[in-house]
């Protein structure tokens, strides 16, 4: 009895983690300024919440249903590996089809990386 | 005791999941609501995890990869469509 009961503590405490980490996430995407600092608020706490929740699915169902479900492992891994990106590749889309920056930004290193190779030509 | 913890972590999600829907119909570009819309898909995933642990089924396990593959199939085709214009591109060389 008391194994469960540590069982099911540590599996609440993860998905209890993960939903808060949720909540984070949102509050992020509601509150920043911008396009760049929202991507960043997405793309590495709602990975991190919904690692935390599929662990505590994963240790409830092995320990108290006694079922060793694989592919919520799998879904950890291909989550941990798809989210970041995923989000660079969003970052990327939104600077190249023109999203403008925060007007709090004070450094934009890429412009200028990309100034330089214009006019290198090796840009268009 | 756990029971608790499932309900207030699936209030969590759900409060959440409301304000990334707000974030997809006002995101002033694209890309927000591109971002927005990934997350949304994100913590589909944690509801389906906390639903199959309330009805103590293992039949929705499956969907979670399911939905992690959607989730991130089409928010590449998302970022290649606005980069581009296009999704899949004739040409190899790279300019259409």
């Amino acid at each position: 009895m008391t194994e469960m009961e540590i069982v099911k503590f540590f599996a609440g405490l993860f998905i209890l983690l993960g939903a808060f980490l949720s909540l984070v996430t949102a509050f992020g995407l509601i509150r920043l300024p911008d396009v760049y600092t929202r991507n960043h608020a997405a793309s590495k706490s709602a990975t991190m919440g919904v690692m935390l929740v599929l662990l505590g699915t994963f240790l409830y169902f092995w320990l108290i249903e006694h079922h060793f479900n694989s592919r919520l492992l799998l879904g950890v891994l291909f989550i941990f590996l798809t989210s970041p990106v995923a989000g660079h590749l969003i970052a990327r889309a939104a600077y190249n089809s023109g999203v403008k920056l925060s007007d709090r930004t004070v450094q934009d290193d890429l412009a200028k990386a990309r100034k330089k190779m214009k006019a290198e030509g090796q840009l268009k | 005791m756990f029971e608790a913890v499932l309900w207030i972590s699936v209030t969590f999600i759900s409060l959440a999941m409301i304000g990334l829907i707000y974030r997809v119909i006002k995101g002033p570009t694209v890309a927000d609501r591109v971002v927005a819309l990934d997350a949304i898909g994100i913590s589909l995933v944690s509801v389906i995890a906390l639903v199959s642990i309330v009805l103590e089924t293992s039949a929705f396990l499956d969907i979670i990869l399911l939905i992690g593959i959607l989730a991130f199939i089409g928010t590449v085709a998302f970022s290649k469509f606005l980069e581009k214009g296009v999704i899949m591109e004739y040409d190899r060389n790279g300019n259409r």
